[in-house]
């Protein structure tokens, strides 16, 4: 097990510093000069030249790769060319949105998916099954900003309910719950259709397994049968999906975000774009990476430590 | 401990003592609109053997989950079925989920699923204890592992805190078992028990099971297919065929007087030795030297466990025009080892040449061709039997057209399938005419070694009887020279002149046929005849008025 | 077979009007006439006007064109480069080519669609073609991923020992057995990818990282339509109608598909 975890550290550094090169490499070809874009058309050379020296743009390529995950390894992720403030605190602020929305909405689909999934795989082709397995196609079609929309005119300018948009921060959690709801909302249902499928699926397999029959051998009824023998194996392709998911919630958290007009990552990161903040795009988009290889990486743990054959290699 | 639900059964066991243990009468099953069973009757005393047997499809299975109302949910059945007098059949669920491991205990065919990968063994035989509401948990456990220990798990070795993974199928079916056993159950099923498993493992859980119904009581409705097995382990047959029961009896009666002509056609198929012309044997055609085929171990943690050579320093010579058996159980390197031969493993020591050349090399590869074991997974589902046959002629130059038709067509009318066969798809054909068309494809572009893989193993013992027919007249007919590589002692019997005993990636003894059966050297060929089920040759049937 | 239907009426509706809408769209969209503009379903318009006065159902059928059209090329991409991957991994299962191409693999899920289409967003600018390569990378793993996991356990069937004894080398093998038999999930893997891309293509044109105008999309039609949700809820809800309905449509096509195709039924069973 020691062994398989040294392992699996070694490739997930390989991965980050590959990811690495390909994120710098990529920002380092991007037409247009962050110094003559921040000082405008009219700037003078000389100034221009400055300023380059000023963010180190002078400066060789490689040194400037070393430096930058120099710094990231320190939790220094530079400084932002815009507002000439450390993008760590940058993120950091923005993060307290982003993460705790993300969080939500993993919540929120697991608590629909689950009883969704084991309700249509114990009733297959009857009326509870087929009501999940249609509303589950519906919720995969419908992106979920655009339900984000609905929500917004529904729950927001018709029922006022919820506002429909921005953020209090987290001095009143109660209040910023709240706000982060309708966002929650939007992005767990689609999750949700998709985990519903999965388990489904997965649960209607593991049910027709010889050792399934054998539990009923002994005398189980179907009910302790599925809650001891057949819901632990079930879940694990969906573990999988959860890992695999993580990316899409992440990207679906950035778009959500546009439109409840949340401060959170998304819209700094697009912010940065439009105004060429290339160090604020560098360095979040590393950071997003980051997430999704350490997520992945603790999916395969979970499969790991969930099934003993696994556990002995 | 010995008190776990005896009050009970031990009741039931005095107050119906005249009745039999199971009462099976006028059961008729239909899964939609295709009948499964049709009026099957069939009675089991306590303490008694009762064998169902017939070929796959017959309804064997069927019957067994009957019984235990663990019928798909799209099967309906009529008839009954007492247990110590009372029909189970109308019971709602509920009620059986009382009765299925406490009245009946059930053994399942393959060990290797049959057990929750995700449970320790001991947990899963004491589930059984503590849902019968017998003991609670502490007791449970020290009950489960005494059940392990009595069905030959020894402790020390295979403590009830391993998972099922761990465990060889030998020892998974001991696990079942002790899991069916748990609550004394009257009634024990079954349900081919040891058909997945090696000859001497075979013997082993065979003799488990005769001794726990002996100790316990218990009346056991053993299904199999194997009338071998039959003959060595039931007091009474029930033959069954498409759905019905022909003939029912004791064993020795039923064996000796054979009264239907499918329980005749059985016995005779499982006796066939197909007729094989002597040989005529010429200089040495295939020759291995020392052949290592291994691989690396497995990783742990940072090093590596010590290789495993799965075939182990093999020298083996076949000559022109002989017929050589390979035997060995899973595992032995056999299968490795033929692959070996046909140029499709790289060797780690050794060589292995025919006529003079390294196999794996084009001129060998068209001089030798193999049928294989599964008659299911041979061939590519997307493709026309005639172009399945013609795939060797990858080999050769491919003749076109009308001379390619013409080949196809004599391969397959050779093994007695139609020249129409060529256009239709491999879905259409059953296991026997699979392998049939494996044969032909094997043979059609003529070469001089044939190598058969298990290529019988996966058939009913009457297709069986039919492909060794062909297999003896092709071989004899074409002179061809063949390594016919089985587990099962009595297939490589009658179809070839020189046997090799296999066993951890060495040969361990060879000879002539006829002597190694009726005289084995090594010990290890001795265990595994002894373990083989014997069926003594009955005598003829008596005459009867007509 | 119901789903079958309607999944490919619904697929066939979407492609008929992106399809007739090189021809004739019932009014202009690049004509921007203010005085007509948020108008609801009426007559003359089927499905009302935008923000800018423009014909919703020209739009709706100009904007499938690019929908299709950036998911079909993602598709297409994707299939291009990860299925003959895949089929390289496998016939090299356990070999140094399998490890590379499924460390690549992995190296590329790491970055969701989104994260390609914002760096390549910095390099090339915004537009369709940003979408199309950044939904068309995403999906080389996904099918390279697909297609190794289908052939690994072809290639320990008995059949594909056969070829083997019959001299075939493992590209042939791949070709000639592998590929048709995971043709079907192929298939059915890329229906779901096609919705997939049609999703994110929406996505990646709200935020404007897709196409950009005058090309029309429905994403950024949503975008457009977001400050006038409450004037007037048409222009948020028909284009969101007509991705739900492409999507679906697909989805049921895919479903459909694999129900059909599904080996144990056995199409070429005769």
């Amino acid at each position: 097990m020691a062994a398989y975890l040294i392992r699996r550290l070694v490739i997930l550094t390989l991965s980050l510093a590959a990811a690495s090169v390909v994120i710098f490499v990529v920002i380092e070809v991007a037409p247009g000069d962050p110094a003559s874009f921040m000082l405008g058309m009219n700037a003078r050379p000389d100034t221009v030249a400055a300023l380059r020296v000023e963010l180190g743009l002078d400066q060789p390529p490689l040194q400037r790769y070393f430096a930058w995950v120099g710094g990231m390894l320190r939790g220094d992720l530079g400084l932002s060319y815009t507002y000439r403030a450390p993008v760590a605190q940058m993120v950091a602020e923005r993060a307290q949105v982003s993460l705790p929305l993300a969080l939500y909405a993993l919540g929120l689909s697991v608590l629909i998916a689950l009883p969704a999934g084991i309700i249509a795989a114990t009733h297959r082709g009857r009326l509870a099954d087929l009501s999940v397995v249609g509303a589950t196609q519906l919720g995969i079609a419908v992106p979920n900003f655009w339900f984000a929309m609905l929500l917004v005119l529904l729950f927001a300018l018709k029922l006022r309910w919820f506002s429909a948009g921005g953020f209090p921060g987290w001095s009143d959690p109660l209040l910023a719950l709240k706000s982060l709801t309708l966002p929650a909302v939007a992005l767990a249902l689609p999750q949700a259709a998709i985990l519903a499928r999965v388990l489904r699926s997965s649960l209607i397999d593991i049910l027709a397994e010889d050792f399934i029959r054998t539990a009923r051998a002994k005398g189980l009824s179907r009910r302790q049968t599925l809650w001891r023998h057949g819901l632990r194996a079930a879940l694990i392709p969906v573990l999988t999906i959860l890992g695999l998911q993580f990316s899409f919630l992440l990207a679906g958290a950035i778009i959500i975000e546009q439109v409840f007009f949340l401060p959170g990552l998304g819209r700094l990161i697009f912010q940065a774009i439009t105004q060429r903040d290339l160090i604020v795009v560098e360095s979040v988009t590393m950071l997003l990476v980051f997430a999704v290889i350490v997520v992945n990486l603790l999916t395969d743990l979970a499969y790991v430590a969930a099934d003993p054959r696994l556990r002995a290699q | 401990m010995d008190t776990s639900g005896g009050k009970h059964t031990g009741q039931n066991r005095d107050s119906l003592a005249a009745a039999p243990l199971l009462d099976i009468a006028a059961l008729s099953l239909r899964i939609g609109s295709k009948q499964i069973l049709d009026n099957v009757a069939l009675t089991l005393d306590p303490g008694e053997i009762l064998a169902l047997t017939g070929e796959s499809g017959s309804g064997k299975s069927m019957t067994a989950l009957a019984t235990m109302g663990l019928l798909p949910d799209a099967a309906t059945a009529t008839g009954s079925i007492a247990l110590s007098g009372q029909d189970l059949l109308p019971l709602p669920d509920r009620a059986m989920n009382a009765r299925r491991g406490r009245d009946i205990g059930m053994v399942f065919q393959e060990p290797m699923t049959a057990l929750n990968p995700f449970h320790r063994i001991g947990d899963q035989v004491a589930e059984t204890l503590r849902i019968h509401g017998a003991m609670r948990r502490a007791a449970a456990h020290h009950g489960a592992a005494q059940l392990l220990a009595r069905t030959g798990l020894d402790p020390a070795r295979i403590p009830p805190s391993r998972y099922p993974h761990e465990l060889s199928g030998g020892q998974r079916q001991r696990v079942v078992i002790a899991m069916a056993i748990a609550m004394r159950p009257k009634l024990l099923i079954a349900d081919e028990p040891t058909t997945a498993l090696d000859v001497t493992t075979q013997a082993q859980i065979l003799d488990l099971l005769d001794r726990l119904v002996k100790d316990d009581g218990m009346g056991m409705l053993l299904i199999t297919h194997d009338l071998a097995v039959v003959a060595q382990h039931a007091d009474r047959i029930a033959v069954m065929k498409e759905g019905t029961i022909v003939e029912t009896g004791a064993t020795a009666e039923v064996l000796r007087q054979r009264c239907h002509p499918y329980t005749q056609a059985l016995l005779d198929a499982s006796f066939h030795r197909p007729h094989l012309a002597p040989p005529v044997p010429g200089g040495p055609l295939l020759v291995a030297r020392d052949v290592v085929r291994s691989y690396p171990g497995r990783r742990v943690g940072l090093r590596r466990a010590p290789e495993i050579r799965a075939v182990d320093g093999v020298s083996l010579t076949i000559a022109k025009g002989e017929r050589v058996g390979l035997v060995g159980e899973s595992g032995c390197g056999k299968s490795t080892l033929t692959r070996a031969i046909l140029g499709l493993e790289p060797l780690q020591g050794g060589t292995i040449v025919l006529d003079g050349q390294p196999v794996g090399t084009p001129p060998t590869r068209r001089r030798m061709q193999a049928v294989f074991q599964d008659p299911y997974g041979s061939f590519n589902p997307r493709h026309r039997v005639g172009r399945l046959v013609s795939e060797p002629f990858h080999l050769a130059a491919p003749p076109q057209d009308a001379p390619l038709q013409d080949a196809i067509a004599r391969a397959l009318t050779e093994v007695g399938l139609s020249p129409e066969d060529a256009r239709r798809h491999i879905h259409a054909f059953s296991g026997g005419q699979r392998q049939r068309i494996a044969i032909a494809r094997a043979l059609i572009i003529r070469p001089e070694l044939v190598i058969f893989d298990e290529a019988v193993s996966a058939l009913d013992v009457r297709v069986r009887a039919r492909i060794l027919d062909l297999i003896a007249e092709l071989t004899t007919r074409h002179g061809l020279t063949s390594l016919f590589i089985s587990h099962d002692l009595s297939v490589v019997r009658g179809v070839t002149d020189r046997l090799l005993v296999m066993k951890a990636g060495k040969i361990v003894e060879q000879g002539p046929t006829a002597s190694v059966f009726a005289a084995p050297q090594h010990w290890y060929t001795k265990l595994l005849l002894d373990a083989a089920p014997r069926l003594a040759r009955p005598p003829p049937r008596q005459v009867r008025d007509a | 077979m119901k789903t079958l239907a309607l999944g490919a009426l619904l697929s066939a509706l979407m492609i008929a009007a992106a399809l007739a809408s090189f021809i004739w769209t019932p009014g202009d969209v690049t004509t921007v006439n203010i005085p007509a503009r948020l108008q609801p379903p009426s007559a003359p318009h089927w499905l009302g006007t935008d923000h800018l006065g423009r014909d919703m159902l020209s739009m709706i059928m100009t904007g499938a064109r690019t929908s299709l059209a950036v998911a079909l090329v993602a598709v297409g991409i994707g299939m291009g480069a990860g299925v003959p991957l895949g089929l390289a991994a496998a016939a090299r299962h356990g070999g140094a080519l399998d490890e590379v191409i499924m460390r690549l693999n992995d190296l590329v899920f790491a970055f969701p669609s989104l994260v390609i289409a914002i760096l390549l967003t910095a390099i090339l600018g915004p537009g369709a073609v940003n979408a199309i390569l950044a939904i068309g990378i995403f999906n080389i793993p996904v099918f390279a991923r697909m297609t190794r996991g289908a052939a690994l356990p072809l290639w320990r069937r008995d059949f594909i020992l056969a070829a083997r004894t019959a001299g075939k080398t493992a590209p042939r093998i791949s070709a000639e057995h592998i590929l048709p038999n995971v043709l079907n999930l192929l298939v059915v893997q890329g229906t779901i990818q096609f919705s997939l891309g049609i999703l994110a293509e929406a996505g990646l044109s709200y935020v404007g990282l897709g196409a950009q105008p005058p090309v029309p999309s429905w994403g950024r039609m949503l975008a457009d339509a977001q400050t006038m949700v409450a004037l007037a809820p048409h222009v948020a809800i028909i284009p969101g109608a007509a991705i739900v309905l492409t999507v679906l449509g697909l989805n049921l096509l895919g479903d459909g598909l694999r129900d059909r195709l599904d080996p144990r039924l056995g199409p070429g069973a005769t």
